[in-house]
């Protein structure tokens, strides 16, 4: 911006500069009594981003906190990236869209390119290791990789790829207990599929031993 | 399936289907576009006509839809029609000739970049389709600006109650952004939709048949050939609208307190973003707060000529070129200089891009001796 930290804003009792908001905009959690985590989670169509965010969200709800679930629609997700804003929260969620991140879970590379300078100093970033070739650069946040599609592939279950991601995500950032998510799950799937639930606990369990850190 | 009272995570556009239901609405008349299609898809999954008895009928076009509220709505029947933009503009004639013969019925418009076919991306640039009305004649509709999913559902009840109050459509404005994301969301009780019987005895001005009473019958018609007798109607009409003015206001203010050096002006998503905004301006020093109209017609005039003595700089947000900032700047009566944020064509501003606009205010401020009442871009 032209004039950016020259030109300060006066206001009755203190002039304050134009750069001031960069230090506000560091990670909220650990720093304040409450705790916020505003998340995106992005990849492909297909790869199961909405209904990880979805999980997500319920498991939020269980957890008796405030949430929202934002989706990328319309005619990008056909085949190009698929992305969701999930934010959990203490206090009523004010804006569902966001500036910066304190997570980023990137399932493709086109994904991470985009998202990987919106996360916090201090943030997180989960990348999958079979689908991202050149692995994010930053040292001021923590890096994981999770090799959930080799682990979907060498079971032969591709459709838990996202349950390993999201056990990948908890394991790290533990807004969540893996019983309020199975909770979560029995919420948000309707009821002739609530068979299913167990292979996806397993699956969550799994990725929490599979999520390594990279720096 | 739903527990009544339960919180459960939805999206906007599902939660309007069923407030609906559990409203005790008796139809549904509309025709799919995105952003809005999950209204009619999740009213064909829920089948409320097995349950409530609620017609649910996909039309052949919007201008289908909104006959078959005007027809509905001489019945004295509760109905409503939900689209996007282009759909809305479709439906101007029939909103037109349902205003003129005063008729209830509730209009659901969930808002997409514009003009024309434009983009399926959230959007606030039909502001003025919405107040000012795109259908001929003097007539004003309700407008109710909801600013989250439980807000959604809300309003759903409270247009049911005003749209017979007042004889008149109401409009929602939504936009994509609302009807696309999950929020929590306590769905209301279930209300019983009202009987013949009932709407005979509340509105004796519909045309129902003349039942066995053998009462005089209704004449619907927007027609009149004699200009005495049209004026004596928009007169009529005029002085309910003048009573609708006075008592249906309603805004919310965030973080404005006696102190409040600058103020946002805000509705709908826009008012979600610039919450965030202002949380991080406030955290920074800046004594901002933000006005939030809930009814955009009949817009809070008062509130903001008063707001406008002591504060001299507003920030109208919306995700258009600039519609809502004309009405702020009229209600501030030359008081305050009002500046516009906010993207357009299907973009929505980011909380660190009406921080960077309200820098832009504030340089602004700074550097000229503005007159009272400069307005600019």
């Amino acid at each position: 911006m032209e004039g950016e930290g020259v030109v300060a804003i006066k206001t009755k009792s203190r002039i304050l500069p134009t750069n001031f908001l960069l230090s506000s905009i560091k990670r909220g959690s650990g720093e304040r009594d409450f705790m916020t985590e505003e998340i995106i989670i992005a990849g492909f169509g297909g790869q199961g981003v909405l209904s990880m965010g979805k999980i997500l969200a319920y498991a939020g709800i269980m957890e008796d906190k405030e949430v929202s679930w934002m989706p990328a629609y319309g005619p990008e997700q056909r085949g190009g990236t698929a992305n969701v804003t999930v934010i959990v929260s203490d206090d009523p969620v004010s804006s569902p869209i966001v500036s910066a991140y304190d997570t980023a879970i990137v399932l493709n590379q086109p994904s991470l390119e985009k998202f990987e300078p919106l996360v916090k100093p201090g943030g997180t970033i989960i990348y999958d290791g079979h689908s991202i070739i050149q692995p994010p650069k930053r040292d001021d946040i923590n890096v994981y990789c999770i090799n959930a599609m080799e682990e979907a592939a060498r079971t032969g279950n591709s459709k838990v790829f996202n349950m390993l991601v999201l056990g990948g995500f908890l394991k790290v950032r533990p807004i969540a207990t893996v019983e309020d998510v199975v909770k979560g799950l029995h919420k948000a799937l309707p009821e002739r599929h609530h068979k299913l639930i167990p292979m996806n606990e397993e699956a969550i369990r799994k990725g929490m031993e599979l999520i390594q850190k990279k720096n | 399936m739903d527990k009544n009272n339960d919180v459960v995570l939805l999206k906007g556009n599902e939660v309007i289907a069923k407030a609906a239901i559990r409203y005790g609405y008796d139809g549904f008349f509309g025709y799919p576009i995105t952003p809005q299609s999950e209204v009619l898809e999740t009213l064909a999954a829920d089948k409320p006509w097995e349950t409530t008895g609620m017609v649910v009928l996909q039309a052949e076009s919007e201008l289908a839809s909104i006959n078959m509220l005007y027809g509905a709505g001489c019945t004295g029947k509760l109905v409503f029609t939900s689209s996007s933009s282009p759909g809305i503009a479709l439906m101007q004639e029939g909103l037109s000739y349902m205003a003129g013969n005063e008729l209830p019925g509730v209009i659901v418009s969930v808002g997409r970049g514009g003009p024309g076919l434009g983009t399926i991306q959230p959007g606030q640039a039909d502001y003025y389709q919405a107040v000012y009305g795109g259908g001929n004649g003097d007539y004003n509709t309700i407008v109710l600006a909801p600013n989250s999913v439980q807000e959604m559902c809300d309003c759903m009840g409270k247009a049911a109650e005003l749209t017979f109050k007042w004889r008149m459509p109401v409009i929602i404005l939504s936009d994509g952004m609302i009807g696309q994301m999950m929020e929590k969301v306590v769905l209301p009780p279930y209300r019983p939709r009202r009987t013949d019987e009932e709407i005979a005895q509340q509105c004796p001005w519909a045309t129902n048949g003349i039942g066995l009473k053998k009462r005089k019958y209704n004449f619907m018609s927007t027609l009149e050939f004699d200009p005495q007798v049209m004026e004596e109607r928009n007169q009529k009409m005029a002085a309910k609208y003048r009573q609708v003015e006075a008592e249906e206001v309603d805004y919310e203010l965030y973080r404005v307190n006696d102190e409040t050096e600058y103020l946002i002006v805000a509705y709908g998503i826009s008012s979600r973003i610039s919450m965030k905004a202002i949380d991080l301006l406030q955290e920074a020093g800046v004594k901002i707060g933000m006005l939030r109209p809930k009814t955009l017609w009949p817009f809070p005039n008062k509130i903001i000529s008063q707001l406008s003595e002591r504060i001299k700089s507003i920030l109208c947000v919306e995700q258009c070129e600039g519609q809502m900032i004309n009405d702020v700047r009229l209600a501030t009566e030359g008081q305050a200089t009002v500046f516009h944020a906010g993207r357009s064509g299907g973009m929505v501003s980011s909380p660190m891009e009406i921080v960077e606009d309200f820098k832009r205010m504030a340089r602004e401020k700074m550097s000229n001796n503005w007159p009272k009442g400069y307005w600019m871009k």
